[in-house]
């Protein structure tokens, strides 16, 4: 480790390792440093992305990072109707173990140096200007200067408040997570299970990503606001004790996830947020990897040329939030007016949807069909659903 | 939710997965988590915003006298 680069990433996931790659291969000096002992563990995450999503950025996709395939997802009402769905595109359920490692590794292999067990806990500043980070790494205080600072510090990013902008999520919009890994032999279904019922989950979802095997990730997320009448682990465990009693928990994790409009500003003079930390995850389904990895990509090319043409300012650096806008963040502003509707629906309203979508033949069925039905009664926002629903 | 000059935010070891929920919706920037250390500072108003968001109902407020 130098004690200057020309650019420092903080935090070591998707959104982390694609900014650094695509930097570094611009001929950006970076080093990328992560708080865990080990990259991509823990996973915090259901696992699921389209294909689509990670071709938009990966050349090549390694059949080591997917558990399992998915063509198909039954929405569940509160009632138990069940809603089957085919996909258009094929969903994966990745392996994020694997994954984040070999991205990181991709990042390495473009130039980047990467450290674990690297606690970034603040900003350095030279003449007001953001001028590096200041980590703690096996009980000793390193300050290491930089021209730009990457913030890819998830949902729990920081390094955005240190600089001025206001990364908070508030309890409305962030959709907090309990999740297990099971085993259960009943499980051997291949299907995606999304459960949608105040009992099971308010102001949210819980959801089945089957992993293959008779393993699926079992989780929920709800409001913010919902878990402050109970927590989600609570939730979580009362749907395992009903539908499956004598499953094998081989992991359980928490979390929470910004499922926001992405932040106003993501780049300052020296400074750049992207992924979590820049509320970039898809507000609708919570799913952050392929947002991450797309965003990574701008960054990172934009920082790339920032550095070579020796100006970092906010205004030099533009490029990224215009280009993320025109890629996802013009749909996420979309998505999340779509689920502020959606995760407020009474349970009797639900059960008029799926009873509606069920009138609908499977073939014909689509998510616009779901979402024409779910929005009935707010004819403004289906014109929202078909523009980014087809 | 009630406190008083001698209240702390506590949290259980036990409990808590690290996950970092708690630091995404403090207002006041008052929650240090590394790796698998969560520390509360003295910048915290007892908002109870963390106590309520954690997915696994890990902190507490309590009454440290």
């Amino acid at each position: 480790m130098r004690d200057k680069y020309d650019i420092v990433i903080v935090g070591a996931g998707p959104a982390g390792s694609t900014t650094a790659r695509f930097a570094a291969a611009a001929g950006a000096s970076v080093l990328m440093l992560e708080k865990d002992r080990d990259i991509g563990i823990p996973v915090r995450c259901a696992e699921g992305a389209s294909e689509a999503g990670l071709r938009a950025v990966l050349e090549n996709i390694d059949e080591r990072w997917i558990d399992n395939r998915i063509s198909e997802v039954f929405f569940h009402s509160p009632g138990e109707k069940m809603v089957e769905l085919k996909f258009k595109q094929v969903g994966y359920i990745l392996n994020r173990k694997l994954f984040d490692y070999d991205l990181a590794q991709m990042a390495v292999r473009a130039g980047v140096e990467v450290l674990t067990k690297a606690y970034v806990f603040d900003l350095l500043r030279e003449d007001d200007k953001i001028a590096g980070i200041r980590f703690s790494h096996m009980g000793k205080t390193f300050d290491v200067k930089s021209r730009l600072v990457v913030g890819a510090d998830g949902v729990e990013s920081r390094v955005g408040r240190w600089a001025g902008i206001k990364t908070r999520t508030k309890m409305g919009d962030i959709e907090t997570c309990a999740q297990y890994t099971v085993h259960d032999l009943n499980l051997a279904d291949n299907h995606l299970h999304l459960f949608f019922s105040s009992k099971i989950a308010p102001e949210g979802y819980l959801w089945i990503f089957p992993k293959g095997d008779g393993r699926a990730n079992i989780g929920l997320g709800i409001s913010g606001d919902a878990a402050a009448k109970k927590a989600p682990v609570s939730y979580l465990d009362e749907f395992m004790a009903e539908r499956y009693p004598h499953a094998s928990i081989l992991n359980s994790v928490a979390g929470g996830v910004p499922c926001d409009r992405t932040l106003e500003t993501i780049v300052l003079d020296g400074l750049m947020l992207v992924g979590d930390a820049a509320h970039q995850c898809n507000p609708i389904t919570g799913g952050g990897i392929a947002p991450a990895l797309i965003a990574g990509k701008i960054a990172g090319q934009v920082a790339g040329r920032a550095i070579a043409e020796g100006d970092v300012s906010a205004k030099s650096m533009q490029d990224y939030p215009r280009r993320w806008h025109k890629a996802e963040g013009r749909n996420h502003q979309i998505f999340y007016r779509l689920k502020n509707y959606i995760y407020k629906l009474t349970d009797d309203e639900l059960e008029g949807i799926a009873e509606a979508a069920l009138h609908v033949p499977v073939a014909k069925r689509s998510l616009v069909t779901l979402f024409r039905a779910a929005l009935v009664k707010k004819p403004s926002l289906i014109l929202d659903a078909v523009k980014v629903f087809t | 939710m009630k406190h008083n000059f001698y209240s702390k935010i506590a949290y259980d070891r036990q409990l808590c997965d690290f996950c970092g929920a708690c630091v995404a919706v403090c207002p006041h920037d008052a929650i240090e988590l590394a790796e698998a250390d969560l520390s509360i500072t003295e910048s915290c108003t007892f908002c109870a915003n963390c106590v309520h968001v954690c997915p696994m109902r890990a902190l507490e407020i309590i009454d440290a006298r």
